[in-house]
């Protein structure tokens, strides 16, 4: 008999319950969407936190101290330490490869450029524009299109196998050089490929790839630094312990959580003789700007959250009290309180889990679609969300249903009957 | 009556028998509408109140995420200022900073931002080794480089900051060691280490005064942090080329370009979740008012039965419709203004200053979708006679 009037009810209704469904439906997908957005929102602007460059750089364990004003370095360049350009695959065979999102090696070098009349010195920079590397079986593209995502080229971007270089733009305006031109660099000829705009140092100098800065300085597979642009977590007084006073248990969870440190910490057991640091300015301030972010969406996450249980709310207290006669009727024919109240939640509870199952698809849709179109990539709703969701959606109808029911079962079905209530 | 404020029939059907718009010659129906719209106010305060709450709250959250989405770009602003200088002012080759470089840049500035001026020396170490020395104003780099880690900053004069790989140079184990410039020798004291893991670990860095008096260099480069919008940082970058022809101004790309991608993405995203969020509010609110004015088919029906014109009613209803409207968006507008300000002390450390922009957005918006909650099923009932609903049918 139960399931018979619920079955009618639905059968007859069939208007206002799907005016109800409809707000359930809805509210479930904004709920849903903005849980997605807002879990999925820390790595997405983590990723867009990259185009600062890189927030690590490894250098050699005996580096001995950098003499350079302005960019210019003022100390022989086969002074010091180097890195071995074969150990720089290593880089991503750590335990945290998936969070290196590029890294680029680099290898300065002062040169003289142009004829015999005016010389001038500068500094040539090797490095990889966006190198094909393989390690194990893997392969990746590297190099500082991905690190230094500021950097404008006109004209085109060199080859890493090739003889072709990029010159700074304030270098080229001293020289009048543009793209396709030759540029004599140390008594060898190489072609111009693109003049590139940084608003730093190398708009001064010349970028090549690094093979050609090995030649010149005559130290093959020699690398002088490498930045690295890595996805890290932000930073907490856990993260600053030193790893070598750590308990063997800590140093696990230390090491399981993507810091900068404990990224670095390996990178540096990675890379042999090598000495690796955060680069404070971008590593730092990442956290503030990443935590303020989230936490703003978290905000609106429970705005939205609020919202839509109010609509859902007020829809189910619409329908509900639309029916007093219903109730008026069955109490007259002997039903109780308790007997009329659980018809209306069961409804209730129906229309929570169809909405509810249609709203998380919807709204995993809509994640989907805020994810491509800001951050162009996907935003994936976890499916274990969706129990969660589905409580949810049964709690906040209970809730918006709760004061109706109560009200429809305190009629007085005399009243009810008559049209009066 | 038993049931809460719910006693419609009998009250309003009153009303219009013992005030009939007879008694009215003046003007009838606008002093009965009054009357009536008032009267339904006070006698159904329970759906009133309801139908209010629901508007109150709608406009509430829109005015809070309208004046959020007004203020992050303002106030993430701030936070990026922490990644350091914007701008640099650097002396064209061959020319030094005029000696008011540093006053020109502030004024530049009005206020909004910070200027560090920096010289720099190539000086050698007692066992000649070379080293970089910069001399800076300590006070003004502690809130421009806020990441710089530094055991302890320098506080008298004589003191300089000692970067974490220029330390192995000079050995200032002791504390004390001697530095020389062009023949001129100074003794100097390590207050602290300096950590970045950039090119400022390589260097010695000292008050300018001390710099100025040993090497006789004045400032050759001066970092700015302008803080506002992109616009607001491109036209202090103008203003700095026409004041100061002899050097050259330039903006750190990597740093504001990273800064508009970053905020362009947090922007379209909260634009996403503002839609969102708006909208479930007026759904919230259709839905509310749509009950509410389906509820009063009988006052609706006994309007008709009395011979009021389809105008009327449609007035009567839309009128009460746009006042919950109007009251319900001047109260949400009130507590969404505070709404926001908390989220900005808790998320942000700064309050959000309220927009009065936005009221009447919300005013307006309030307004329509009332209006639309109200006429919707007032279309509904045109069809059914007044007879079947009087029934109870």
């Amino acid at each position: 008999m139960f399931f018979r009037m619920v079955y009618e009810s639905f059968r007859r209704q069939k208007r206002r319950k799907l005016l109800a469904g409809v707000a359930v439906t809805l509210g479930v997908a904004v709920a849903t969407a903005m849980i997605g957005v807002a879990t999925d929102i820390g790595d997405k602007i983590s990723r867009e936190l990259r185009s600062y460059g890189a927030n690590l750089v490894v250098t050699p364990q005996e580096d001995t101290v950098d003499v350079e004003i302005g960019g210019v370095n003022l100390k022989p360049p086969s002074d010091g330490a180097f890195l071995n350009e074969a150990d720089l695959p290593k880089i991503k065979e750590i335990f945290w490869r998936n969070n290196i999102v590029g890294f680029a090696p680099m290898l300065p070098v002062n040169v003289k450029v142009g004829g015999p009349s005016d010389t001038k010195v500068v500094t040539l920079l090797g490095t990889y524009f966006s190198k094909r590397l393989k390690s194990g079986t893997q392969e990746f593209v590297t190099g500082v299109r991905i690190t230094n995502p500021w950097w404008k080229v006109q004209g085109s971007w060199p080859d890493d196998n090739s003889n072709e270089v990029l010159l700074g733009e304030r270098l080229a305006a001293k020289l009048h050089r543009r793209p396709g031109d030759r540029i004599d660099v140390n008594g060898r000829e190489l072609r111009i490929a693109g003049i590139l705009s940084t608003g730093s140092n190398e708009d001064e100098g010349i970028v090549a790839p690094l093979a050609v800065a090995q030649q010149i300085v005559g130290k093959p597979g020699a690398v002088r630094r490498i930045y690295v642009s890595a996805l890290t977590k932000p930073e907490d007084a856990f993260a600053r312990r030193d790893p070598k006073s750590l308990s063997p248990a800590d140093l696990e969870r230390w090491s399981c959580s993507p810091y900068a440190q404990s990224i670095a910490y390996q990178l540096q057991g990675a890379i042999p003789h090598s000495r690796a640091e955060q680069i404070r300015q971008v590593a730092q301030n990442e956290g503030t700007v990443l935590s303020r972010i989230k936490g703003l969406m978290l905000l609106l996450t429970v705005a939205a959250l609020f919202a839509s249980a109010l609509a859902v709310s007020a829809a189910m207290a619409t329908a509900i009290f639309e029916r007093r006669h219903e109730v008026g009727l069955m109490k007259a024919l002997g039903a109780d309180n308790a007997t009329v109240a659980s018809l209306f939640f069961a409804e209730a509870t129906l229309l929570a889990i169809l909405g509810g199952l249609i709203g998380f698809a919807g709204g995993a849709l809509l994640a989907r679609k805020i994810g491509l179109a800001v951050f162009a990539s996907e935003i994936t709703i976890q499916p274990v969300l969706l129990p969660v969701i589905l409580a949810i959606a049964v709690a906040v109808t209970f809730a918006g249903s709760a004061a109706a029911i109560l009200r429809a079962v305190r009629f007085d079905p005399v009243f009810a009957l008559r049209g009066e209530a | 009556m038993s049931v809460q404020g719910l006693p419609p029939i009998r009250t309003e059907a009153n009303a219009l028998n013992t005030n009939g718009a007879q008694q009215r010659s003046g003007s009838p129906h606008q002093s009965m509408l009054l009357r009536m719209l008032f009267r339904s106010a006070v006698r159904r305060r329970g759906r009133v109140v309801t139908a209010l709450s629901a508007m109150v709250v709608a406009a509430a959250v829109t005015t809070a995420v309208l004046n959020l989405y007004a203020d992050v770009q303002a106030k993430l602003g701030t936070e990026f200022r922490s990644y350091g200088a914007n701008i640099i002012v650097v002396a064209k080759e061959g020319m030094p900073l005029p000696a008011d470089a540093l006053q020109v840049v502030e004024s530049a500035l009005e206020g909004r931002g910070i200027a560090v001026p920096f010289a720099y020396v190539v000086a050698r170490t007692s066992d000649g080794h070379s080293v970089v020395v910069a001399g800076t104003d300590f006070d003004r780099i502690r809130r421009l480089d806020r990441w710089w880690k530094v055991s302890a900053w320098p506080a008298t004069s004589g003191e300089v900051l000692v970067g974490r790989r220029a330390a192995a140079v000079v050995n200032p184990q002791s504390g004390h060691f001697e530095l020389s410039f062009q023949g001129h020798a100074i003794k100097l004291t390590s207050a602290g280490f300096l950590e970045t893991g950039a090119g400022e670990d390589s260097r010695i860095y000292m008050p300018l005064g001390d710099f100025v008096k040993w090497t006789g260099v004045q400032p050759s480069t001066i970092e700015v942090a302008a803080t506002g919008s992109t616009k607001e940082i491109s036209a202090v970058l103008r203003k700095l080329e026409d004041a100061l022809p002899t050097a050259d101004v330039r903006p750190v790309r990597q740093i504001v370009e990273g800064e508009a991608n970053v905020l362009n993405k947090t922007r379209a995203t909260l634009l996403a979740a503002s839609v969102l969020i708006i909208l479930t509010a007026a759904l919230c609110v259709l839905a509310t008012l749509t009950g509410w004015v389906f509820d009063r088919r009988r006052d609706f029906a006994i309007m008709k039965a009395l011979g009021a014109s389809q105008r009327l009613i449609n007035g009567f209803f839309a009128t009460q419709a746009a006042a919950i409207g109007v009251a319900g968006a001047l109260l949400g507008f009130a507590v969404g203004i505070g709404v926001a300000s908390w989220i900005g002390r808790v998320n942000f450390h700064a309050p959000v200053t309220p927009r009065f922009v936005v009221l009447p957005l919300v005013l307006a918006g309030s307004v329509v979708v009332a209006l639309l909650a109200a006429v919707l099923p007032i279309g509904l009932l045109r069809r059914v006679q007044p007879a079947n609903i009087l029934r109870g049918e």
